[in-house]
């Protein structure tokens, strides 16, 4: 059964061996010329499959793998009960606290060298059971350069301003409070001024 | 019946166009500085080409038959963002033209009015824009009271990727419609860095990556083709992110690389595979063009946004989500 429709993939809830579980299927784009296509869709779905592991192994909930079809550009992984952060956010009281476990969960895969890439509110799930997981690490990697690091929080804080605006500021801060415990004040320190550096970048960036 | 002026100077082209207030464009005409084989817009060089064609262009306006100079009820300029000398010229007629005729004057943004006029040639209520051309690349949708940018270039644009990737191939600018030509004559795919970020993407690996390839002797037509396949992949696939996270449903392609055909098939698929209509902009008010400034012009005019002259300095450096938009509900 199609469960979500996204924008590079589907997802199908189906069972497997009598357990509920969600098939990850990168579909084809009919846009771009298919050896591009191929190319891009094995090596994501092997890639998030690789990090999804990595990231649970050192203690940031991510759905447990039962097969990877890179072939077939499908991952089968756990189904989690929850809610996207992104749809939570709007009415959650304790949003600060959660934000704040976001953090630390991102200074864990940070100080892991692990990159998650594509860091949005959407990608953030709350079970029903009140465990954080991060899931799609299709465009992620592995890193130890600042420069990536960096990146990584400036995308969640983008997507903080695109979307929730209204409290875009507050959430960011409790995120970076949250990210502080695990990779310490002077990493931080250093970390915020590279984002500022990532930001000034961009173009027409007022200064 | 309101008439705008709107003068557009941010790079290299002087436009000058005028609009009423049912859209219809009673006057567009324009010069373009064209820098030599080799070179890039020289801003300087481009400010004093809008100096010297800025009177004949004005007199232009003046001879036409279809409105009296003294019909025109306000005069309009791109405050940014751009090359700071080639604004300030738009800028000293604007500021003229506000003094002599004795109407308001408005300051435009440059991204911004590429959305409107896309907007209002296309009929699209609330799209999904993808403003791409020689100085900007971004996605762009409209949301809480203001253009949000929802991925943008973290480098370079893709106009000027294909630009300096010509120059150094010995094309003349722009390079654009030369890449696109030479595309078509390949279908040989060259492997080149596919940089997305998130919702962001880089052109300049890319770019070093081609000429790379090109100096060690891939062919101009392979290379042509395949910077094509992959920048415009990464465009294409960012805002179909885009579009599938606000679940808007239209997509709006405007700037000046929306004349690529190539580009318009693959947003296109794209569209049409998430149940959006697609929209590109009509050639005539793709490029940079005062028509637009003009509009929208006309549009802040209803909500009062008028600059005294001492407020109207340029911005090089505006961005369009700093603007509150009073029009869309």
């Amino acid at each position: 059964m199609l469960f979500k429709k996204g924008a590079e993939a589907n997802l199908y809830l189906e069972t497997w061996y009598g357990k509920k579980i969600i098939r990850k299927y990168r579909y084809k784009k009919a846009y771009r010329i298919e050896e591009l296509d191929f190319q891009l869709r094995r090596s994501r779905t092997f890639h998030e499959a690789k990090l999804l592991l990595e990231a649970r192994k050192i203690g940031v909930p991510t759905p447990f793998i039962y097969m990877i079809d890179v072939k077939n550009t499908s991952i089968y992984m756990d189904y989690i009960e929850g809610n996207q952060l992104k749809k939570d956010m709007n009415h959650l009281i304790n949003k600060n606290l959660i934000c704040e476990k976001v953090g630390e969960k991102i200074g864990l895969l940070h100080s892991n060298d692990i990159i998650h890439g594509d860091l949005t509110t959407s990608n953030i799930i709350i079970a029903k059971n009140g465990i954080i997981y991060f899931i799609d690490f299709g465009l992620g990697g592995f890193s130890s350069s600042l420069e990536d690091k960096g990146v990584d929080l400036h995308l969640i804080k983008k997507a903080l301003e695109s979307t929730h605006y209204k409290f875009a500021d507050e959430c960011f801060d409790a995120i970076l409070t949250g990210y502080k415990r695990i990779v310490g004040a002077e990493f931080l320190q250093n970390i915020k001024v590279k984002i500022t550096e990532i930001e000034s970048r961009g173009r027409y960036f007022q200064r | 019946m309101k008439i705008c002026l709107g003068i557009e100077s941010t790079a290299h082209t002087l436009g000058i166009g005028v609009i009423n207030s049912e859209g219809k464009i009673l006057k567009q005409v324009q010069k373009t500085f064209i820098p030599e084989i080799g070179g890039g817009i020289h801003p300087r060089k481009a400010a004093e080409h809008h100096f010297k064609y800025a009177r004949e262009l004005i007199k232009e306006v003046k001879n036409s038959n279809n409105f009296n100079l003294k019909d025109i009820n306000y005069v309009a300029f791109s405050q940014g963002p751009g090359l700071g000398v080639c604004l300030r010229v738009g800028a000293v007629i604007a500021r003229t033209l506000h003094q002599t005729l004795n109407i308001p004057l408005i300051g435009v943004n440059h991204c911004l009015a590429h959305l409107e006029i896309g907007k209002l040639f296309c009929d699209a209520k609330d799209p999904i824009c993808v403003y791409t051309s020689g100085g900007n690349t971004q996605i762009i949708g409209f949301d809480g009271g203001r253009y949000r940018v929802f991925g943008e270039t973290l480098d370079i644009p893709i106009g000027n990727m294909l630009d300096v990737f010509s120059r150094e191939a010995h094309l003349q600018h722009p390079g654009g419609p030369k890449v696109e030509k030479l595309a078509k004559l390949s279908n040989k795919f060259v492997e080149l860095p596919y940089t997305v970020k998130g919702m962001d993407f880089s052109f300049s690996g890319l770019l070093t990556a081609a000429i790379n390839k090109l100096e060690a002797g891939e062919k101009l037509e392979d290379m042509c083709f395949s910077i094509q396949e992959v920048s415009f992949g990464m465009l294409v696939e960012v805002t179909e992110r885009a579009l599938a996270h606000t679940e808007k449903n239209e997509v709006l392609l405007t700037g000046g690389v929306a004349a690529n055909l190539r580009l318009q098939e693959m947003l296109k698929i794209m569209a049409e595979e998430h149940g959006a209509t697609f929209y590109v902009v009509p050639k005539q008010v793709a490029g940079d063009n005062g028509a637009m400034i003009a509009w929208t012009g006309l549009l802040q005019a209803n909500y009062r946004q008028f600059l005294k002259i001492d407020e109207s300095n340029v911005l090089p450096k505006w961005r369009i989500d700093e603007i509150e938009i009073p029009w869309i509900n």
